[in-house]
C-alpha cells in the first residue's frame, strides 16, 4: 500500500487540531501566569461532554458547544481552587486532571457502544477546487478553520491590544500589575475559561471527529503533549503551531507507515510523534517564560 | 504661606500585630519637595501606599487640594494627580520602554504616538530614552527614567517617590536632582521618602520624620544637621563604627586571575577578565550600580558557579572549581545579598540555617547525622554575639525582621573564622542601629587578620569601612585604588556612569 500525500497532509490537520486548540489555550493561560497542568482533565472532560451532548441532541454544533462549556467548568473549579482558595496551581491541575478522567470514565459509562453524528465538512468556495492544496487545506470541518482563526486572534490579541498587553503584564509580573491597579485574579479568571474552553473543543474534536466514538481514556495524553509544546514554543503563537502541525505530521506519517507493513516494530513508530516534537522544540526554544508563571498571586497590603 | 495640596489628619493603619500609622499628620503645599524621614519599619511605605490608593486606612482622613480624598485604588489617585515611583520598580522587565509605559497610563494614546511623546518628555527633562528597548537590558538607572517618565507623562500635581537614589550612581543622582528641581519650578510637590540625610539636605524644603508609625518631628532640613536628623530618626545618638588604620601589609589571601564566567541566568551579567589581589587584614570596597555583575561576582567566589580553577586562589591554592563547602572547609565564606531565600531559608529554624552553612568548618554533624546540640549552640552564640532579636533558636527566619536576619545571616559566617570573607549587600534595608553593628563586626574581623570583600551599592559605606575601592561596571573590575585617596567625582566615574552621561542635557 502506498501512501498519498495529499490524504496525508489532510490527515496531518485533523490529527493537529485537538492538540492545536488546547495548547492555544494554554498558551494564553500561561501568559497570564497561571500554570495549568489540568489540560487533560479539561480535555477529556469536554471529550465526553460533546460526546454526550452530540449523542443526545444528534447535532455537531451542539455537542462542541457542551464540550467547550465541559472544559470551561473545569477550569472555573481550578480558577476557584487556585484564585480564591490560593492552592498550588501544580498540586491542583494534576489532581483535576485525575478527576477529568475518573470524572468522563463515570458519565461515559453508557455511551460506549453508542453512535454519534458525523460532522460535516465544509469545503471553502473556489479554494477547495485548487488541485492537491485544496482537498489539503480547504476541506475540513468548521472547528479546523477554527482553530486556525483562534491562533490568529491569539497572536493579535497579544501582540497589538491593550487587553493582551495588560494580560502580558500580569504574566509576567503580577504585583507590578497589581500595584498599577490591574485586576490580577479577573484577568487570570478569563483566561482560564478560555484555556478551558480550548482544551475542552480539542477534546471534543477527538471524540466527535478523529475517533468518532467514545472509549475511555480517548485523549490518551494530549493535554500533556499541549503542554509540553506551549513550553516548547517559548509561549509564542507561531511557534506552537509548528510543534502542534509537527507532532500532528509524524503521528500520521506513522500510522501510514504501520499501515504498509514495514518492517519497524510498532512500538517504535508510535514513540516517533512524542521524539520528534521533543527534538526539534528544544532545538527551535530558548524563549523565556512569563515571569509570574506558577506563582501564587496574594494581594497583600 | 503657599497653597496646601494634600493634607493627612489623624492617618492610622494597623496590621496584625503591628501599627504601621498612628495619627499621622501631614501637609505637603504646592512646589515645594516634602521629606518623609524614618527607619525600616517607620511606616513610610505603608504611609505613602495609602496615599497612593494601595492601602485603605483604619482611621483618619485625607483632603487634596481642599476636597476629600480617599481613594479606593491607584487608578483612583492617578485620576486626581498623584504619581508614584516605587522603591522596587515595578516594571515588566520582558516587556518594552512603551508597553511599559502605556500600562501605567488610564488612556494611553497609540504606541507610535506614545513613543514620540516618551521622547518628547525624555528631551525636555534630560532623561534619555530608548522606548522599543526590552527593559530587562536596561541598567537600574535606566530603568528608573522608565517610572519617572511613566509619571510625568500624567502631568503629576504630587509625585511620589520611594528612596529613588538607592541604585544611582553619584551622577545620575546629580541628574535625578536636576529634574526634581525643575519639577519643583513647576509647580508639582514632590514627596520625596529617602533615609540618605544628605541628599535631603541638598533637595528638600521640609521634612516630617517618623519613629514606629508616629510623627516625631518637623524640620527644615537646610537647618538642621544630618547627625541631629539622625538621632530624630533612631530615637538616640548614634555611634560610627571605628576604623583602626591598618599599618602593614598582610599576606596575599585571595587572587582572582582573569576571572571570566558567562552569565548564568537571562538579564544576568557576565564576568569580564577580573584581576584582583586581596591580602589578610584588608577591607575591599566594590561599589557598582546594581545589576553590573555583583551577584555573579559572589556566585563565583562563593563556588554557587563553578570557573576554572586557576582563576580563584585562596593562599596560592587553585579553588574555581571547588563547589561551595570545599571553599568553605578552606576558609572561604560568603554571604550573598538577598536574606530571605538565598542567605536564609525562610522555612527552616535559625538553627537549622546556621548549619547550612557552618556545617562544613564547625563539625555539626557526624556521619550524615545532625548534631542538635552542637547545631543549637553555635545559632545562639551567633544570636548572643551579634545581638539578634529572636524569642529562640527555634523560629524561623522568614519570622525575624530584615535587620535581624541580616545581622543573623553574616554573624553565621563571621563566626566561623573565615580567612577570605565575601559580602554582598551587607546592609541593604537595615536601620541605622544594625547596619553600625554589623560594619563595626566586619572591621572587627579584618582586624583580627581575614581578608574582607565588601560589595555594596552603598557608597558612604563602602568608604566608612574599606581600605581599597574598586567598581564593577558591566562585569569588569576597574583597578583597586586606596579609599583614602579617592574623591566621590572620581568614584563616580569609575562606576563607570560616564558612558551614560554624555548623553544627558539638562536644560535648566
Amino acid at each position: 500500500m502506498d501512501i498519498n500525500p495529499v490524504l496525508l497532509l489532510a490527515a496531518v490537520i485533523v490529527a493537529s487540531t485537538p492538540i492545536l486548540l488546547a495548547a492555544i489555550g494554554e498558551l494564553v493561560v500561561e501568559r497570564a501566569g497561571v500554570l495549568n497542568l489540568g489540560v487533560e482533565g479539561m480535555m477529556i472532560t469536554g471529550a465526553v461532554c460533546g460526546y454526550i451532548a452530540a449523542h443526545e441532541t444528534s447535532s455537531a454544533t451542539l455537542g462542541f458547544a457542551g464540550a467547550a462549556l465541559g472544559g470551561a467548568g473545569v477550569a472555573a473549579l481550578f480558577a476557584f481552587l487556585t484564585l480564591v482558595l490560593l492552592t498550588n496551581q501544580v498540586a491542583t491541575g494534576l489532581a483535576l486532571t485525575l478527576f477529568g478522567l475518573g470524572l468522563a470514565a463515570m458519565v461515559g459509562q453508557g455511551y460506549a457502544t453508542t453512535t454519534v453524528v458525523s460532522v460535516p465538512k465544509l469545503p471553502i468556495p473556489g479554494l477547495s477546487d485548487i488541485p492537491g492544496l485544496g482537498r489539503i487545506f480547504f476541506t475540513h470541518d468548521a472547528i479546523v478553520y477554527l482553530s486556525i482563526v483562534l491562533v490568529l486572534a491569539v497572536w493579535g490579541f497579544l501582540r497589538f491590544s491593550r487587553n493582551g498587553l495588560i494580560l502580558r503584564a500580569i504574566g509576567e509580573n503580577h504585583e507590578a500589575a497589581h500595584a498599577l491597579g490591574y485586576h490580577v485574579r479577573r484577568v487570570r479568571f478569563f483566561a482560564l475559561l478560555f484555556g478551558g474552553a480550548c482544551a475542552g473543543l480539542g477534546g471534543a474534536y477527538i471524540s466527535l471527529v478523529r475517533v468518532p466514538q467514545w472509549v475511555d481514556n480517548i485523549t490518551s495524553g494530549a493535554g500533556w503533549i499541549a503542554l509540553a509544546i506551549v513550553a516548547f514554543a517559548s509561549w509564542k503563537p507561531g511557534r506552537l503551531v509548528t510543534g502542534a502541525y509537527l507532532f500532528g505530521g509524524v503521528t500520521a506519517l506513522q500510522l501510514n507507515i504501520q499501515a504498509t507493513g514495514l518492517a519497524i516494530p510498532v512500538e517504535y513508530l508510535s514513540m516517533s510523534p512524542y521524539i520528534a516534537t521533543i527534538l526539534v522544540l528544544v532545538l527551535l526554544s530558548g524563549g523565556r517564560a512569563p515571569g509570574s508563571l506558577g506563582k501564587t498571586f496574594h494581594a497583600s497590603r | 504661606m503657599r497653597e496646601i495640596l494634600l493634607k493627612l489628619e489623624g492617618l492610622t493603619k494597623a496590621y496584625p500585630g503591628v501599627v504601621a500609622n498612628s495619627g499621622v499628620d501631614l501637609a505637603i503645599q504646592k512646589g515645594e519637595v516634602h521629606a518623609l524621614l524614618g527607619e525600616n519599619g517607620a511606616g513610610k511605605s505603608t504611609l505613602v501606599k495609602t496615599i497612593y490608593g494601595l492601602v485603605a486606612p483604619d482611621a483618619g482622613h485625607m483632603t487634596f487640594e481642599g476636597k476629600p480624598f480617599r481613594p479606593a485604588d491607584p487608578r483612583a489617585a492617578r485620576a486626581v494627580g498623584i504619581a508614584m515611583v516605587f522603591q522596587h520598580f515595578s516594571l515588566f522587565e520582558a516587556l518594552t520602554v512603551v508597553e511599559n509605559i502605556a500600562l501605567g497610563m488610564e488612556h494611553p494614546p497609540t504606541m507610535r504616538a506614545l513613543a514620540t511623546q516618551i521622547k518628547a518628555v525624555s528631551q525636555t527633562y534630560g532623561l534619555p530614552l530608548d522606548p522599543q528597548r526590552i527593559v530587562g537590558d536596561l541598567s537600574a538607572g535606566e530603568r528608573q527614567r522608565v517610572e519617572i517618565i511613566r509619571c510625568l507623562l500624567q502631568d503629576p500635581k504630587l509625585l511620589i517617590m520611594d528612596e529613588p537614589t538607592s541604585v544611582l550612581t553619584p551622577q545620575e543622582v546629580r541628574i535625578l536632582f536636576a529634574t526634581l528641581r525643575q519639577l519643583r519650578a513647576q509647580g508639582t510637590a514632590i514627596l520625596y521618602i529617602s533615609h540618605k540625610l544628605e541628599e535631603i539636605r541638598a533637595l528638600c524644603d521640609q521634612a516630617t520624620i517618623l519613629r514606629l508609625g508616629k510623627v516625631v518631628a518637623n524640620c527644615d532640613p537646610q537647618q538642621v544637621s544630618a547627625k541631629e536628623m539622625a538621632e530624630m530618626m533612631v530615637g538616640s545618638a548614634l555611634q560610627a563604627p571605628k576604623k583602626q588604620t591598618v599599618t602593614e601589609q598582610g599576606a596575599v589571601a585571595l587572587t582572582l586571575s582573569q576571572l571570566s564566567a558567562p552569565a548564568p541566568q537571562a538579564f544576568g551579567t557576565p564576568l569580564r577578565d577580573i584581576n584582583l589581589t586581596v591580602r589578610s587584614g584588608e577591607v575591599l570596597g566594590i561599589g557598582g550600580v546594581a545589576g553590573n555583575g555583583q551577584e555573579e561576582l559572589v556566585a563565583a567566589l562563593s563556588g554557587e558557579m563553578r570557573v576554572a580553577a586557576n582563576m580563584i586562589q585562596l593562599y596560592g591554592q587553585a579553588v574555581g572549581a571547588l563547589p561551595p563547602n570545599a571553599r568553605r572547609k578552606l576558609g572561604l565564606c560568603a554571604a550573598p545579598e538577598d536574606r530571605n531565600g538565598h542567605a536564609a531559608a525562610p522555612d527552616l529554624s535559625l538553627t537549622e540555617n546556621a548549619l547550612m552553612t557552618a556545617d562544613a568548618r564547625m563539625g555539626l554533624s557526624r556521619h550524615g547525622f545532625i548534631n542538635r546540640p552542637q547545631a543549637r549552640s553555635f545559632a545562639s552564640a551567633v544570636i548572643k554575639r551579634f545581638d539578634v532579636r529572636t524569642p529562640s533558636t527555634d523560629i524561623l527566619a522568614r519570622a525575624l525582621s530584615g535587620g535581624n536576619l541580616q545581622k543573623f545571616v553574616i554573624g553565621r559566617e563571621i563566626l566561623q573564622a573565615p580567612k577570605v570573607f565575601v559580602v554582598n549587600q551587607p546592609t541593604w534595608g537595615v536601620d541605622a542601629a544594625a547596619a553600625a553593628a554589623i560594619r563595626q563586626a566586619i572591621l572587627d574581623l579584618a582586624e583580627a587578620g581575614a581578608a574582607v570583600i565588601c560589595i555594596s551599592h552603598d557608597l558612604d559605606e563602602l568608604m566608612e569601612i574599606s581600605d581599597r575601592f574598586a567598581a564593577l561596571n558591566g562585569g569588569r573590575l576597574s583597578p583597586p585604588s586606596p579609599t583614602a585617596s579617592l574623591s566621590l567625582d572620581q568614584i563616580g566615574l569609575m562606576l563607570g556612569g560616564a558612558h551614560d552621561m554624555e548623553v544627558a542635557h539638562v536644560k535648566a
